[in-house]
């Protein structure tokens, strides 16, 4: 089974159906674990019982930015490949990805009320994952701007491509402008500077968060192609009733029978 | 090349002439500028601190206004198709369409920068560094701004989808251009730093720009 192999929607709806509960019970597991681990996990000498936080934020943040990553791979399918459902999966990822982002910021809005002294901060890091959140809207936006589903996956390829050059900024702007928020700790040079406490729980959640990703997003590639089948039935429909219209006249009658066959 | 120059060079006359709209953008800008004191209030000291966020915002919506004509109005009368399938390659014509209207849209906000200055109340220094920033970061803004003026005619959705679109990405150029003013104005950091970075957004600008607004030309356009 190549990537190739699931150009066919049936199959990869069929493959998908076979998948779907395996990864949502994994996903539901993972998170019970890190869920009570993060739970249990000791309160920090300094921050107290408030760096529980992390272990929703992190994995969030990660997230939002893994997304992108991955929508980009899609528009490149889209662009380079031309694979048929790349499109459907750039477009079930951005919403999701909105989500992630609107959670780490939410998350860390309520990190930092007690542990900055602030809701919000103008800093480097949390500007630059507000405009990785206006860009998911822009492109939700753009999505649903246009009619045609392949002429929009084009354009928004193209724009997810140009939106990935931010995916560096955000990443090292903890380390180009040294303001507020906290430099990088888990994956550094040198090893993690975590206690070992707090780095398997938080590792355990990213785990599960990316599993819970994976799962949401697969589910939200069937709804669209479900979505586009229902689509193109209804176009079909209109056509045959605008068909049967020109045929005998009878507007009303024919209309309420496609109505009742479908 | 002289085909790019004969399209530069059509595009700056199209531009200048009646119905071109290149000097609306500077008419917008003053017009943007003389409300500030409206809504900040009369006070000069205020105004004097202010002003290179003020005339970079300006210069920011001013550049935005015009973009939309840059792909829309040669789709409209049929030229854009003759472009895209001539012997140029469309990212050279992509980049010199860009160049042309920086030329004739974003120069005239730069020229029109040192008296807007005089109404805000910055001194010689001040707008100088504004005139020297905008002159280096206008050209970033126009460049990623094509590839919101590229996917809006491929859509026929001009206006606010664009500036939707267009917006987030000119963050980093507006941050490092008020930075940069206001570094050589009041420090402490060093005017270098900020310049050089928004010399390099500009120079990554140039790059991509052209490339992605000519991808989106050639897939969108049937």
């Amino acid at each position: 089974m190549t990537l190739i192999d699931l150009a066919n929607p049936t199959r990869f709806l069929a493959l998908t159906a076979r998948l779907l509960p395996w990864l949502a019970a994994a996903t539901i597991i993972l998170l019970a674990i890190g869920l009570y681990q993060s739970a249990t996990a000791p309160d920090d000498y300094q921050q107290g019982a408030t760096v529980k936080i992390m272990f929703i934020h992190v994995p969030n943040a990660w997230l939002s930015m893994f997304v992108w990553g991955v929508m980009s791979i899609a528009s490149l399918g889209t662009l380079v490949w031309r694979h048929p459902l790349a499109d459907v999966a750039a477009k079930a990822a951005a919403p999701i990805g909105a989500s992630f982002t609107f959670l780490a910021l939410l998350t860390g809005s309520l990190w930092g009320r007690p542990m900055w002294g602030t809701y919000w901060e103008w800093d480097a890091r949390l500007t630059s994952v507000l405009i990785l959140f206006l860009m998911y809207l822009g492109l939700m936006a753009l999505w649903r701007a246009v009619d045609d589903p392949s002429r929009a996956a084009r354009a928004a390829a193209v724009l997810t491509l140009v939106g990935a050059l931010n995916l560096p900024i955000i990443k090292f702007s903890v380390d180009w402008w040294n303001t507020l928020h906290q430099p990088a700790s888990v994956m550094r040079m040198g090893g993690s500077s975590l206690d070992r406490s707090f780095l398997i729980p938080l590792l355990v959640m990213a785990i599960a968060f990316t599993l819970l990703f994976v799962t949401l997003h697969l589910a939200a590639m069937r709804n669209e192609i479900l979505r586009r089948r229902v689509r193109s039935l209804q176009m079909m429909q209109a056509s045959r009733v605008a068909f049967s219209e020109v045929g005998t006249g009878s507007r009303e009658g024919s209309t309420s029978k496609e109505v009742g066959a479908a | 090349m002289t085909a790019l120059s004969a399209l530069i060079r059509r595009d700056i006359r199209i531009a200048l002439r009646v119905g071109g709209g290149a000097l609306i953008g500077v008419l917008f800008f003053l017009t943007v500028v003389v409300l500030m004191p409206f809504a900040v209030g009369p006070d000069l000291a205020l105004l004097s601190r202010l002003g290179p966020a003020i005339l970079w915002l300006g210069a920011l919506l001013a550049s935005l206004l015009t973009l939309d004509r840059l792909f829309m109005a040669d789709h409209e009368d049929g030229s854009l198709d003759l472009i895209t399938m001539s012997r140029t390659p469309l990212e050279l014509a992509c980049a010199a369409k860009a160049l042309a209207h920086w030329l004739a849209a974003g120069l005239p906000l730069i020229v029109a920068t040192p008296v807007l200055g005089l109404l805000l109340n910055l001194d010689m220094v001040a707008t100088g560094a504004v005139a020297l920033t905008l002159l280096a970061g206008t050209p970033a803004l126009t460049f990623t701004g094509m590839i919101g003026a590229a996917l809006a005619v491929t859509l026929h959705r001009g206006g606010l989808l664009m500036a939707v679109l267009v917006l987030p990405l000119s963050i980093p150029v507006l941050i490092f251009g008020v930075a940069a003013s206001q570094a050589a104005i009041v420090g402490p950091m060093t005017f270098g730093a900020p310049f050089s970075i928004l010399c390099a957004l500009s120079l990554v600008s140039l790059v991509i720009g052209p490339f992605a607004a000519a991808a989106s030309l050639k897939h969108g356009l049937d």
